[in-house]
């Protein structure tokens, strides 16, 4: 859908002189995305074969060490898991909710523009924000529940393992819910009327035409919302961070928050560099699975336009 | 659309006009979707509207009333607290980084990107927009504990630059992505007579890619500020005076300092997010159409 097409082509010789002047101005966002985008990336291999407590200026090597130390502590199968769950649940929550309220923003009735206007409000607000607010929410002496006086909302929501994991797969839906029907909403906007109205001769009704034509039709659509959503739970620490900090215990301590909290608050920055080097090869071993899963996704259909 | 955030749902005259509209009769009512939006909107709205109602309330007729009721007697006083604990300051910090990140970002990447569309066929230029792609499939946030290292060796530790210079870094390859897709949209003709008219690389950049990108660049910018404006990370770990700190982080901290003030801690998180609601009240296709840059093309 981007192909350049080869009639624009200029002739070799403005090509030779245009290309010169023209690589200088990227320039600029290649220095700055290397110096802190492509080193950092190296360094963090790097780091990860060394140890440093992050605060003194002395940083040794020390082989695998720090490797040994990561790869035999049980927290790291723990966070995987976590991480995994989180990133399993928040899909299976989100996915459905998106595409069906997606379609119904799709259609063309007006007050379908205000459910909207309001339904994005989360989309703008701090992860910091929506987890303070949650806290204050879900307090079980001063929230919603005990004011209410409801028995079923006045629970340890944050003190108990399973629940606070709930609340974390809840408070991501709602705020990503609303992205990701926007996502949906634009992808059923762009299947041709014509497709429906073919089926509809045929007799076909709402549901057969949701199944065998809106679904197949969103399949691109639910695999980039599917590779955001993934790739997102792998890097949620602001949220968790603020609303748990981890727990209660290691309950909802997620791969990036190991890493801050190894790093940080434990002050062993080469186990903490471990960890990064395993969150940027789940990422990426992630993505390549899902692009294989499509064939096709934004970046690739880059890469073949380029 | 001032009037149409601040209206209730579910109000029968917007219904009706609805039901009046519907231009396609022969569509019936999809009313699995419809119940579930709306009982989503339910669940978006409800804590909304609570922590704007409770910001109101005097902390000791907090304990007191009902949570979902207005309150009786509306106090300004938690957000005279906030704005007392030094919250214009943290609302500087943050424009500053946030101003300071965008511009800087979004015009870089509009050079680049205009280089990568004008000279595909360059070799150089090929490989750095394949090193912005695979910046889009990496998480960079695995990067804060080299980006730390980094700034401490640059003698940038808990300043604001610590916090635009790899903010500028993280936005690049999405904004290289999405204006990219746009300067290739631009009809080559256009770029052609441009040309013939002797014009430079710069001149035809500034004075016919830019401006009939406009809507894409203002599109981008809006995507970055929000995410910058929200970033939590970053400041976390960069800085550490409390004079030093942005709006995700000042929340932060006063939640952990006035945690028995619920009220207080609400007013907060109302007023950080107030700039935001106005923008999106002003820009809202814009800012909606930012949020999916890139992802829906």
């Amino acid at each position: 859908m981007v192909t350049v097409p080869p009639r624009g082509r200029p002739s070799a010789a403005t090509r030779v002189r245009g290309s010169g002047a023209l690589a200088w101005l990227a320039v600029p966002a290649l220095l700055v995305f290397v110096g802190f985008g492509v080193i950092p990336l190296l360094g963090v291999l790097a780091l990860s074969f060394t140890t440093w407590d992050g605060l003194s200026q002395d940083i040794t090597f020390s082989g695998f060490t720090s490797w040994s130390a990561v790869l035999s502590d049980p927290g790291l199968p723990h966070a995987l898991w976590v991480t995994f769950l989180i990133m399993a649940l928040s899909w299976l929550v989100q996915t459905p909710a998106s595409i069906l309220i997606g379609v119904f923003l799709a259609g063309r009735q007006r007050y379908r523009t205000l459910l909207a206007v309001l339904y994005f409000i989360p989309l703008l607000l701090s992860s910091a924000a929506i987890a303070i607010t949650y806290k204050a929410l879900l307090d079980p002496n001063f929230g919603l529940g005990a004011g209410l006086g409801l028995d079923f909302l006045t629970q340890d929501w944050l003190g108990d393992g399973t629940l606070a994991m709930g609340v974390v797969i809840f408070i991501v839906s709602w705020q990503f819910i609303p992205f990701h029907s926007l996502l949906y909403q634009g992808g059923v906007r762009q299947i041709p009327r014509s497709m429906y109205e073919a089926a509809e001769l045929d007799g076909a009704g709402r549901v057969r035409k949701f199944f065998s034509i809106t679904l197949p039709q969103l399949k691109y659509t639910i695999i980039t919302s599917s590779t955001l959503m993934v790739v997102g739970s792998l890097t949620l620490f602001d949220l968790i961070f603020v609303l748990t900090a981890g727990g209660p215990g290691d309950a909802t301590r997620v791969l990036a928050l190991d890493m801050y909290k190894r790093g940080y608050q434990a002050n062993l920055m080469g186990p903490a560099s471990a960890i990064a080097v395993i969150l940027v090869l789940v990422g990426l071993a992630l993505a390549l699975f899902l692009r294989r899963l499509g064939g096709r996704d934004a970046g690739a259909s880059q890469l073949e336009g380029a | 659309m001032a009037t149409t955030l601040t209206d209730k749902p579910g109000r029968t005259a917007t219904g009706h006009s609805g039901r009046r509209r519907r231009t396609t009769p022969r569509e019936s009512k999809n009313w699995l979707g419809g119940t579930i939006s709306w009982i989503w909107l339910a669940i978006v709205i409800v804590p909304i509207y609570w922590v704007v109602i409770t910001s109101f309330k005097s902390q000791s007729t907090y304990y007191l009333s009902n949570p979902m009721a207005p309150p009786v007697e509306p106090t300004l006083d938690n957000y005279r607290l906030v704005i007392e604990s030094d919250f214009p300051l943290y609302f500087i910090n943050s424009l500053i980084v946030a101003i300071g990140s965008v511009v800087p970002a979004v015009l870089f990447s509009f050079m680049a990107a205009y280089a990568i569309v004008r000279a595909s066929q360059n070799r150089f230029l090929r490989s750095v927009n394949w090193l912005f792609l695979m910046g889009l499939a990496i998480p960079l946030q695995a990067t804060v504990i080299p980006i730390y290292l980094i700034i401490i060796r640059l003698h940038l530790y808990d300043s604001l630059l610590a916090l635009i210079l790899p903010s500028i870094a993280f936005a690049i390859p999405l904004s290289v992505l999405v204006l990219a897709n746009f300067i290739r949209d631009v009809p080559k003709e256009l770029f052609e007579s441009m040309r013939l008219d002797g014009a430079s690389e710069q001149t035809t950049l500034w004075r016919l890619a830019f401006p009939l990108t406009r809507p894409a660049v203002v599109t981008v910018s809006i995507y970055n500020a929000l995410q910058i404006w929200n970033g939590f990370l970053l400041p976390v770990i960069l800085t550490q005076s409390p004079d030093k700190r942005t709006l995700p982080l000042a929340l932060w901290s006063f939640q952990g300092e006035y945690s028995v003030n619920v009220p207080a801690v609400l007013a907060s998180v109302v007023l950080t997010t107030l700039p935001i609601l106005i923008l999106y009240v002003v820009g809202r296709r814009q800012l909606l159409s930012g949020l999916t840059a890139g992802f829906g093309k």
